[in-house]
């Protein structure tokens, strides 16, 4: 049905921390090789090995460059410039347009657990969901003509042949850097919920009125190059010439000194 | 957004099929001595290009075979309702059609209700697009007037062209003009409709709003994958101010001018009107390819589209 669920007990995704992501990619190589084996029409690629290789991917890394404000100017500094990592796979909305498009009843969205997916028996391939999602989460698989689109590993975390560690979604427990975090969104108690509370947490793109599960972490500000310049702590040469060594080293640094 | 050429065909033929529909029942509704053979064949003409359009739509899906199954979701897919309102209208206009062809029994409601039904339809078409809110040049009550319009003139110019003696040509002048008339407008709002809207942009994409400056570092990756391919279509671009220029030349100034002409001139009216109607069916086969390339997915903002 491609109604949405009323209510969803629970509402499960993934919180990515912005400020920890080194873009390594790790996420989504580990996802392509769990979802191609996994749920459904493997994760096709076209032209693998040739001049223009794609593919299938349910998870993809962009990267972009932000330029912050001066506190007080309020002038662009560029000479603060850094690369923000950004991980992105299904946000597995709330309002999930992806679904109510669905003319076949192919993309459902489970009102036990919020988890958004794809019957690919039922799906004709029309990608009018891929047009639906702002996002840019589904992808066609050009090889079996269905939509593929994270599953939030719905066969791993519920999978008790797993070791309860890795009962979490193929990206999360992969990522070397922990800037991937899984929960239940609807629990304010849970890992994930008080992680949004205390850092701030937010939407992406609120005004496309989706109602996005998934929750993304700011980058935390880095000091400025001005303020880097000025702090007195941070010239070496300084601070070693003001502490005066002991012990082993300051007996060899008086001997060194009394050589002239 | 990638403009699929079955589905150009699709919109602007089963439009102009739904469109003739619309125009055939309601003018036998208004005076039955009106059918004639001529009318008969109209009929069949129209209930063709209806299920050609249709058919065609099937020719971009991955599966084509499970299609029946989109016609299961009217509840809340537009997709699915057209499917089902495209159905519905054939089958009142086929039997509407029948019975009087091989009984001689004229039934007006049922007329009446494939007009509505073939209304519906094409209202039913044009939501599929206007529904898309990450698409805001489509995202517009405009976009079902346009529609409505096309499928009505061209609906209107093809049955002069196959009854020239009904002595439409008039009717069929408004209709055209009212249709380009909505498309203009429609075009002039999409000029200032932005990627984004004016609320979405590569900012509220990234959530680093508080950012005075965000731009694409780098992509994924380095090949063009499915989205780049059907959503952050560039190609022709460059092109669209004067396209849209050669399909209102083609598609609406050639016809009225043609139809214009045809009321003088008796003799070689027919020629002429047939000559309008194959202009316009052009002119809208462009205009549908626009409606599509021009088209900017709020997608483009992952992949450096500003």
């Amino acid at each position: 049905m491609t109604q949405l669920p009323q209510h969803t007990s629970k509402k499960l995704g993934l919180v990515i921390d912005l400020d920890i992501c080194v873009g390594c990619h790790a996420c989504a190589v580990n996802c392509k090789e769990w979802n191609t084996s996994g749920y459904g029409a493997a994760l096709s690629d076209q032209d693998a090995f040739g001049a223009e290789p794609s593919g299938s991917w349910l998870n993809r890394i962009h990267s972009f460059e932000a330029i912050p404000f001066d506190d007080i100017t309020h002038e662009p500094k560029p000479e603060d410039a850094r690369i923000v990592h950004f991980p992105k796979s299904c946000l597995h909305c709330e309002d999930a347009p992806c679904v109510t498009v669905c003319p076949t009843g192919a993309s459902y969205k489970r009102a036990e657990d919020g988890i958004v997916l794809v019957n690919e028996d039922n799906c004709i391939g029309c990608g009018l969901c891929a047009w639906a999602c702002a996002y840019g989460a589904r992808e066609m698989d050009e090889a079996a003509g269905v939509m593929k689109k994270c599953t939030l590993c719905v066969d791993r975390i519920y999978n008790e042949h797993l070791e309860e560690v890795d009962r979490v979604p193929a990206c999360v427990r992969t990522c070397p850097a922990n800037a991937r975090h899984f929960g239940d969104l609807s629990d304010p108690t849970s890992e994930v919920s008080q992680m949004v509370a205390d850092r701030g947490g937010f939407d992406l793109m609120p005004e496309q009125m989706n109602k996005p599960v998934n929750k993304y972490l700011p980058p935390r500000p880095k000091t400025s190059y001005s303020a880097a310049q000025q702090t007195p702590e941070t010239d070496l040469v300084k601070m070693a010439e003001q502490q005066k060594p002991k012990g082993f080293l300051g007996w060899l640094d008086n001997a060194l000194e009394s050589l002239g | 957004m990638h403009p699929a050429k079955s589905l150009i065909f699709f919109t602007t033929i089963s439009g102009a099929g739904f469109g003739l529909i619309f125009c055939l029942t309601l003018l036998a509704l208004n005076d039955p001595f009106l059918i004639s053979p001529a009318f008969t064949i109209a009929g069949g003409i129209a209930v063709l290009l209806a299920s050609a359009g249709l058919f065609s739509s099937l020719l971009h899906l991955g599966n084509p075979q499970r299609a029946w199954r989109a016609l299961s979701q009217w509840k809340s897919s537009w997709l699915s309702r057209e499917g089902v309102l495209a159905v519905f209208t054939l089958g009142c206009f086929v039997l509407w059609l029948g019975l009087i062809i091989f009984s001689r029994i004229f039934v007006p409601w049922l007329g009446l209700v494939a007009a509505v039904g073939a209304g519906a339809t094409i209202f039913a078409t044009a939501m599929i697009y206007t529904q898309l809110r990450p698409v805001p040049r489509w995202h517009t009550w405009l976009t079902p007037l346009c529609y409505l319009g096309f499928g009505l003139s061209s609906g209107a110019v093809i049955m002069t062209v196959l009854m020239p003696d009904a002595g439409l040509s008039r009717l069929v002048l408004v209709a055209l003009v009212l249709a380009w008339l909505f498309k203009l407008v429609w075009w002039l709002r999409a000029d200032k409709t932005s990627r984004g809207g004016g609320k979405s942009s590569i900012k509220t994409a990234t959530g680093l709003t508080d950012y005075a400056e965000v731009k694409l570092f780098e992509r994924p990756h380095m090949t063009k994958n499915y989205l780049m391919k059907e959503m952050v279509f560039v190609v022709g671009r460059k092109h669209a101010r004067r396209l849209r220029q050669i399909s209102l030349i083609i598609g609406g100034i050639l016809p009225v001018a043609l139809l214009g002409l045809s009321t003088d001139v008796q003799q070689a009216s027919t020629l002429l009107i047939a000559l309008a109607g194959a202009a316009h069916l052009c002119g809208l086969c462009l205009e549908r390819w626009l409606f599509f390339a021009e088209a900017e997915h709020a997608v483009g903002f992952y992949y450096g589209q500003n």
